[in-house]
C-alpha cells in the first residue's frame, strides 16, 4: 500500500466551484463581476490541484474523509496519480472554457447565463469528486451528481430539439447507472465484505467466480455509459444540442472522461489487472472497444454537422482509452491514462473552433466551411494543429498516447486491435484533415462573400492556448507519463 | 425517568387533544400552539427513547404496573425498530404542526379546533400502535388512528372528499376487522394477548392450523390497511381530495405505521422461524410486492395531476417495503424498516410541497408547474430533494433504502424484485424530470430561449410563508439526514433484529464462491 497523507486541499479544490454558485446567484445582475468571479474560482481551483502534484508524484496518496455513511464505506477522497491527472486536466480546462464561454455566450447574446454558469460550476465539482473518489460509493455519488447537473446545460436552449436531447441524455445515463452500475455496486459490497476502497490489486480480486467477474465487469463498463461504448453511445450526439462551451468542456472532457475514468477505476481499482488476466471479461471489453473505434470513425466520416462529426470522433477516442486499459498490459494502461489528457486538449480545441465558426459566421456544416481559413486563420490553424494531435501525428501530444496504446496492443499480442488502431488513424485523417484543408485551399461556399473576421477575442485566445498545449504535451510529456506510470 | 417515556409519548398528544378541546372552543387560536408544543415535546421524548435504546437496549413498560403477560396488563415495549418509527412519526407530526398556522382558514375550512383535536388524536393512535406490546391494544390504537383519520380526511374542501373517505372507511374497517378476527384466533390458540406471550406459546407448538388462519387473517387485514396493491384502490382518491394538510400528515404515516405492524407481527409475534419456516409462500408474497411496485409506478406514469401521481407512488413504495420484509433475510428486513423512515420523510416533503403549490385545489395538473422554478424557487428546491430521494440518488435516504433492499434481493436470489426496484426508480426519474422540464421550460416546447410564460396568472397556490418553508426545509433536510445516518440507523435496526432472532442470511447464499476463483498463472 502506498503511503497516505491527510490533507484538506482536495476538499477545498472540490468546494471552490460549489461555493462559487451562491456568488454567481448574488452577482446575477452584474455580468462582468459574475464572469470575473468564475475566472478567479477557476484559478484558485487549479492552484489547489497543482499544490497536490509534489505529494502525489512522490508516490503518496492524499486522503480526506467527508462522512462515514455505511460501515466501512465512507464518502472519501483519495488522490492518486490517475485522479490527479484527470483533476489537473478538468480544472485547467475549466479556466480556458470559462473565458471561451464569456465570448461565446455574449457573442450570441444567450439567455439565462447565470443558470448556465452555476450548473457549469456544479458540474466541475462533480467531476473533481469523481476524480478524487476513494471508493466506489463516492465515485457513484459524484457520477450521478454530474448527470443531473449537466442536464440543464444540455437542455439549455429549451426548444423542442434541446428537450429531446436532454431526455435522451438522461434516459441513457440514469438508466444505465441505476439499472446496471448500482446492482453491480451492491454486489461488490456484498462480496468484498464491506470494503470498497480502490486498491492497486483490486478489492474484488479473488472474491468472485469467473462468470460473476465477467458479468460484473460488463455491467460496470456499460453502467458507466458516459464512456460511450457502443451500443450505449447515442446520448453523446444527442447532447450536442447544448451550447458549444458545454460540448467542449463536458462532452469532450469532463463528462465523457468521467465515463472512461470510471471504467479505468473498475479495471485497476476494483478487479485489479492481475485478477482480470484470469477471466475473459477484459478481452470482451477490448473487442467491443475495437468495434466501437472502427464503427464510430466510419459514422464520423458521413457527418456533415461539424459538432456531430466531432461527437462521433469522441466516441471512437473514448474507446481507445477503454481498449488501452482492457489490454491489461502496463503500456496499454499508461497509454490509456495519457490519452485522457492528450485527447482532452485536442478535442476541446476542435469544439472551440466549431463554436467560434458558429459565432462568427453562423455555420454549422462542414460543407459550408470551404475557404474559411482565409477569413479565420487563427481558428482554422488551431483546428489543424488539434487535428494532428487527435490523429496521433507529431507534433501533437496525441502521438505519445497513441504510441503507448500501440505498444500495449503489441505487448498483449492483439494484432487485430493494432490493426483497428491503424485503420482508425486513417479514418481520423479522412474525417478531420479535409475540414482544415478545404478551409485553407478550398473554394468559398455559394453565396458566401467571405467578409468579416475572427470570432471575439475571448473565443480565439482560448482555442489558440489549448492548441498550443497539444504541442507542449508533445515536447514535455514527462508529467503525464509520471502520473500515468504511478498506476501500473 | 426515561423508562416512563413509552407511555408519555402516547399521553402527550392525547392530553394535547383534550386541551385543544377545552380551550379551543373559546380561543381557537391557541390550538396550533398546543399542537406545536405537544409535538415538539413528543420529538424530544422520542429522541430520548431512541438514544436509550441505542445505548442500553430494549425495555418494557407495564401500564399501571400490571406486570404479567397473562391477564389484563398492557405492556409497552420499545426496541430499536419501534424507537426509530416513533422518532419518524414524532418528527413528521411536528413538521406538520409547524406547517399549519399559515395554512389555516384556507385549507381546513376554518375549523382549527376540530382539525387540531383530530390531528393530535391521530398522533396518539399512531404512537400507540408503534409502542404497544399487546396485540389487542394494537387493535384499539389502529381504530383510534383510523377513525380520526376518516374525520380529518373528510374535512376536505373538495366535494369528492366525502365519498372517497367513505370508501376508505369501508375498506379500513374491513381491514381492521380481519386483524381483530386474527387476534381472536390467536387468543383462542394461546390464551394470550401479549405479543411476547403469544410468541412463547407459538414457539412451543408451531404446527398449528389455528395460528396459520390467524396469521393469514392478520396479514390480509394489514395489507388492506397499508394499501398493498390490489388492495389499495381506496388510497389515491382519499389523499388527492382530502384537505392538503391532513393528507400531508396521514399519507407519510398511516401506511408506514401499518407496515411497521406487519414487521412486528412477523419478527416478534409469530417469529422468524414460524413465518419463514415452511411453505415457501414468502416467495409468492414478494411477487405480489413486485406487482404492487410496477402497478403503482405505471399508474403514476398515467396520472395527469401531481397529487394523484404522488398517491400512486405510495402504492409503489408499499410494495418496496412488503417485498423487502418478505425476502426472508436480514438485509431485506433492514431495508424495509429503514424505508419506513425514509419514505415517511420523502412523502412528507413531496406532499407539503404539493400543498403549497396547489393551495386549496385538489387537482394540480402537471402543466401548472410552468415557470415554477422562477415563481417559487424555494419550494421547488425542497420538492427537488424529495424527488431525487424518490429516484434514489445518493446521498438521499432513497438511495440507501434501495441499497439495503437490493442487497436483500440479491442475497435472496430474487432477481424479479431487484428488477422491479430498478424499473420503478427509472420510472420515478421519468416522472420527476418530466415535471422539472415543465417547471424550467414550460409545458410546450417553445422557441430557443423560451423559459415558459413570463406573465402567469397566480393560481390558488400562494407564496410560501415562513412556517411553511421551515416545515418544507425540515422535511427535505430529514431526507438527507436519514440518508447520511443510514449506517447508524441500519446498525440500530440490525441489533434489534438480532434480539428478535432474525438470521443474517440464508446459509446457501452466505457461502462465497471461492472454489471457482481462477488461478493467476501470468
Amino acid at each position: 500500500m502506498p503511503e497516505t497523507v491527510d490533507s484538506l486541499s482536495p476538499l477545498f479544490a472540490w468546494l471552490v466551484s460549489l461555493a462559487l454558485v451562491p456568488v454567481l446567484l448574488v452577482l446575477r445582475k452584474r455580468p462582468n463581476l459574475r464572469d470575473g468571479a468564475s475566472l478567479v474560482a477557476g484559478v484558485v481551483k487549479l492552484a489547489l490541484v497543482i499544490s497536490l502534484v509534489p505529494l502525489v508524484t512522490a508516490g503518496k496518496v492524499v486522503v480526506v474523509t467527508l462522512a462515514e455513511v455505511l460501515p466501512g464505506l465512507p464518502i472519501q477522497f483519495r488522490v492518486d496519480g490517475l485522479g490527479l491527472l484527470f483533476a489537473l486536466v478538468a480544472s485547467g480546462l475549466w479556466i480556458v472554457t470559462t473565458l471561451y464561454a464569456m465570448g461565446y455566450m455574449r457573442g450570441l447574446d444567450e439567455h439565462s447565463q447565470t443558470r448556465f454558469y452555476s450548473f457549469f460550476a456544479v458540474s466541475l465539482s462533480a467531476t473533481l469528486g469523481v476524480a478524487f473518489a476513494g471508493n466506489l460509493l463516492t465515485l457513484y455519488l459524484f457520477y450521478e451528481l454530474l448527470s443531473l447537473s449537466t442536464w440543464p446545460l444540455v437542455t439549455h436552449h429549451g426548444d423542442a430539439e434541446g428537450r429531446s436531447g436532454g431526455r435522451t441524455y438522461l434516459a441513457y445515463l440514469l438508466g444505465s447507472s441505476i439499472g446496471l452500475a448500482l446492482p453491480a455496486l451492491i454486489f461488490c459490497y456484498m462480496r468484498s465484505g464491506g470494503n470498497m476502497d480502490f486498491t492497486t490489486t483490486g478489492f474484488l480480486a479473488g472474491k468472485v467466480s469467473v462468470v460473476e467477474g465477467t458479468v460484473v465487469l460488463l455491467m460496470f463498463t456499460y453502467g458507466f455509459a458516459k464512456a460511450g461504448l457502443m451500443p450505449l453511445h447515442s446520448w453523446l450526439p444527442a447532447a450536442m444540442v447544448a451550447p458549444t462551451p458545454v460540448s467542449a468542456l463536458l462532452h469532450a472532457v469532463a463528462v465523457v472522461k468521467v465515463g472512461v475514468f470510471c471504467v479505468i477505476r473498475v479495471f485497476t481499482g476494483v478487479f485489479g489487472i492481475e485478477f482480470l488476466r484470469g477471466i475473459p471479461g477484459a478481452q470482451i471489453v477490448a473487442a467491443l472497444a475495437g468495434i466501437t473505434i472502427v464503427v464510430s470513425s466510419l459514422i464520423a466520416l458521413s457527418q456533415d454537422n461539424l459538432k456531430r462529426r466531432l461527437a462521433f470522433s469522441t466516441i471512437g477516442q473514448l474507446s481507445y482509452i477503454i481498449m488501452g486499459v482492457a489490454l491489461l498490459s502496463d503500456n496499454g494502461t499508461v497509454g490509456s491514462i495519457m490519452h485522457i489528457a492528450t485527447h482532452a486538449f485536442g478535442k476541446i480545441t476542435l469544439f472551440f473552433c466549431a463554436g467560434a465558426i458558429y459565432v462568427a459566421t453562423g455555420k454549422k456544416y462542414v460543407s459550408q466551411m470551404g475557404g474559411l481559413g482565409r477569413r479565420m486563420p487563427w481558428t482554422m490553424g488551431a483546428f489543424l494543429v488539434a487535428s494532428l494531435s487527435i490523429i496521433g501525428l507529431p507534433p501533437g501530444g496525441g502521438a505519445w498516447s497513441k504510441w503507448y496504446l500501440l505498444l500495449g496492443t503489441l505487448d498483449a499480442g492483439a494484432w487485430w486491435l493494432a490493426a483497428a488502431l491503424v485503420a482508425s488513424t486513417l479514418l481520423n485523417i479522412g474525417y478531420l484533415l479535409p475540414v482544415a484543408v478545404s478551409a485553407f485551399f478550398g473554394k468559398a461556399a455559394e453565396g458566401d462573400d467571405g467578409v468579416g473576421g475572427e470570432a471575439p477575442l475571448a473565443c480565439v485566445i482560448p482555442l489558440c492556448l489549448t492548441a498550443l498545449m497539444t504541442l507542449v504535451w508533445f515536447v514535455f510529456p514527462g508529467l503525464l507519463k509520471t502520473l500515468a506510470s504511478l498506476m501500473t | 425517568m426515561t423508562e416512563h417515556f413509552p407511555v408519555f409519548i402516547v399521553l402527550i398528544p392525547f392530553f394535547g387533544a383534550l386541551l385543544c378541546g377545552l380551550l379551543g372552543m373559546r380561543w381557537p387560536r391557541v390550538c396550533p400552539g398546543i399542537a406545536l408544543a405537544g409535538m415538539g415535546l413528543a420529538v424530544v421524548v422520542a429522541a430520548a427513547i431512541l438514544q436509550r435504546v441505542a445505548e442500553v437496549g430494549e425495555w418494557s413498560y407495564f401500564v399501571g404496573k400490571w406486570e404479567q403477560p397473562r391477564g389484563i396488563g398492557i405492556e409497552l415495549r420499545v426496541d430499536g425498530i419501534n424507537a426509530l418509527v416513533l422518532s419518524a412519526v414524532a418528527v413528521v407530526g411536528w413538521l406538520v404542526a409547524v406547517f399549519s398556522p399559515g395554512r389555516l382558514g384556507r385549507d381546513e375550512e376554518s375549523k382549527p379546533t376540530q382539525f387540531y383535536i383530530l390531528f393530535l388524536l391521530l398522533m396518539t393512535g399512531l404512537f400507540g400502535i408503534t409502542v404497544t406490546g399487546d396485540a389487542f391494544n394494537l387493535y384499539v390504537m389502529i381504530e383510534i388512528s383510523a377513525l380520526t383519520g376518516y374525520a380529518l380526511l373528510a374535512m376536505g374542501p373538495h366535494s369528492r372528499a366525502r365519498l372517497a373517505t367513505f370508501n376508505y372507511l369501508i375498506m379500513g374497517t374491513i381491514g381492521a376487522s380481519f386483524y381483530l378476527l386474527g387476534v381472536g384466533y390467536l387468543y383462542l390458540h394461546t390464551g394470550m394477548l401479549n405479543m411476547a406471550g403469544i410468541h412463547t406459546v407459538l414457539a412451543a407448538n408451531p404446527a398449528s392450523s389455528v395460528a396459520l388462519v390467524a396469521f393469514t387473517l392478520i396479514m390480509v387485514g394489514l395489507w388492506l390497511k397499508m394499501a398493498l396493491f390490489p388492495l389499495g384502490g381506496w388510497l389515491p382518491n382519499v389523499y388527492t381530495y382530502g384537505p392538503p394538510l391532513a393528507a400531508a400528515a396521514a399519507a407519510p404515516l398511516v401506511t408506514k405505521v401499518t407496515v411497521y405492524v406487519m414487521v412486528r407481527m412477523m419478527v416478534t409475534v409469530f417469529g422468524w422461524k414460524w413465518v419463514f419456516g415452511g411453505g415457501g409462500w414468502n416467495e409468492a408474497v414478494v411477487w405480489l410486492a413486485v406487482v404492487a411496485i410496477l402497478a403503482g409506478a405505471l399508474m403514476a406514469l398515467a396520472a395527469k395531476d401531481l397529487k394523484r401521481m404522488l398517491c400512486c407512488l405510495i402504492l409503489s413504495e408499499v410494495g418496496y417495503m412488503v417485498g423487502g420484509a418478505w425476502l426472508a433475510n436480514r438485509w431485506g428486513m433492514t431495508g424495509a424498516i429503514y424505508h419506513i423512515l425514509g419514505d415517511a420523510f420523502m412523502t412528507l416533503t413531496l406532499f407539503l410541497a404539493a400543498g403549497v403549490l396547489a393551495g386549496r385545489a385538489a387537482i394540480f395538473k402537471l402543466e401548472r408547474f410552468e415557470g415554477m422554478f422562477r415563481r417559487q424557487p424555494w419550494v421547488m428546491a425542497a420538492f427537488a430533494v424529495g424527488a431525487l430521494g424518490m429516484i434514489g440518488l445518493p446521498p438521499t435516504c432513497g438511495f440507501f433504502s434501495k441499497w439495503f433492499l437490493i442487497r436483500g434481493g440479491l442475497e435472496a436470489g430474487h432477481y424479479g424484485y431487484v428488477g422491479a426496484l430498478i424499473v420503478s426508480s427509472l420510472i420515478n426519474a421519468v416522472l420527476f424530470f418530466r415535471i422539472f422540464e415543465i417547471a424550467v421550460f414550460g409545458s410546450k416546447p417553445g422557441k430557443h430561449g423560451y423559459d415558459g410564460p413570463q406573465v402567469v396568472v397566480e393560481p390558488d397556490g400562494v407564496k410560501a410563508k415562513g412556517g411553511d418553508l421551515l416545515a418544507l426545509y425540515g422535511a427535505a433536510a430529514m431526507v438527507v439526514v436519514v440518508g447520511l445516518g443510514s449506517g447508524w440507523i441500519s446498525g440500530v435496526i440490525q441489533r434489534a433484529l438480532e434480539v428478535n432472532g432474525v438470521p443474517l442470511a440464508a446459509p446457501a447464499v452466505l457461502a462465497p464462491a471461492v472454489d471457482e476463483t481462477p488461478t493467476n498463472d501470468h
